[in-house]
């Protein structure tokens, strides 16, 4: 009876009954080597569009504000002889 | 404008125009290859970065309690830079970014402060081109908030976690890596000079023609 009782007991502790469970299914790791042409698209990014874009950005934008700034001071030096030559007609 | 100006302009484009060539000779970094090399451009235009803001702001602290027109026609020149320059560091970084990271911005402390550094500069600019009488003082301000997050901005690496490499990163760098970058910093640092001085030159013809103008009404 003792033996039945015992029996009955472990048939429905915790444990057998996890055991019984199906496991998880883990995903499946990379732990060696992938040759970049084996992995997916999104992951085979090429580097050198974004080099020449970055190279070419800060070159056009240096250039564009050194011509920014000297076409501003062109038109004050301008100005400022315009204004000049108006005083000295005055004077 | 001074004597040594043309003959530095002259320097600076022959060694803006050499630097690929260092750049392209400097081994590839080992995890991320080719975009690294992003790193010669970046890392210059962002020192030049944060010591624009710095200029801007003890240009403007002097100007707040000493009230010098020259130091506000400096803030001003130092402000436009710090756009300028903070523009390039915000477009190379995430362009760097995307192939090291997977991202092109990631809202850590390193990019938002630096995002943040820009906004204030633009804000300065702002302020002083719509904000009417009174407008320089109000801006000068801005720049001190602008300087004050300088040291946040470059410290931030070492203090939270990031995926921005850390400080540490330049004096471990290689010679023949150090060697493209160094050259690099100057190359950025002599433009810094050279475009501060020009754009100072500007400010100072403005008030020259705001002079002439009164002149004319009196």
């Amino acid at each position: 009876m003792r033996a039945l009782v015992l029996l009955l007991l472990l048939s429905f502790s915790p444990s057998v009954t996890f055991a019984q469970q199906p496991e998880p299914q883990q995903p499946k790791q990379t732990d060696e080597f992938v040759p970049i042409s084996q992995l997916p698209p999104q992951d085979q990014l090429p580097a050198a569009p974004l080099l020449v874009i970055a190279y070419a950005f800060v070159w056009l934008v240096l250039f564009a504000y050194v011509v920014s700034v000297s076409r501003r001071l062109a038109k004050v030096q301008h100005e400022v002889q315009r204004l000049e030559s108006d005083i000295a007609k005055r004077a | 404008m001074p004597k040594w100006f043309l003959p530095l302009v002259a320097v600076a484009a022959v060694m803006f125009a050499a630097s690929p060539f260092l750049i392209a000779n400097a081994p590839y970094e080992a995890t991320m290859g080719l975009v690294q090399k992003i790193f010669y451009y970046h890392l210059p235009s962002a020192w030049v970065f944060l010591l624009s803001a710095i200029v801007c702001g003890i240009a403007s602290a002097r100007f707040l309690f000493g009230g010098s027109p020259r130091q506000d026609r400096l803030a001003y020149a130092a402000a436009e830079l710090t756009v300028l320059f903070g523009a390039i560091v915000l477009v190379t970084g995430p362009l760097w970014a995307r192939k090291a990271w997977g991202v092109w911005w990631q809202w850590d402390v390193r990019l938002t402060s630096s995002l943040m550094g820009w906004m204030v500069a633009w804000a300065y600019l702002l302020v002083r081109k719509y904000g009417g009488p009174g407008s320089d003082k109000l801006a000068a301000g801005l720049a001190l908030f602008g300087m004050a997050n300088v040291p946040f901005v470059y410290i931030s690496v070492n203090y939270w976690r990031t995926i921005h490499p850390a400080t540490s990163v330049v004096p471990t760098l290689p010679v023949d890596m150090g060697l493209a970058l160094w050259f690099a910093v100057a190359c950025f640092l002599l433009l810094f000079v050279l475009l501060l001085r020009l754009r100072v030159y500007l400010e100072e013809q403005r008030a020259r023609l705001d002079a002439l103008y009164l002149s004319l009404d009196e």
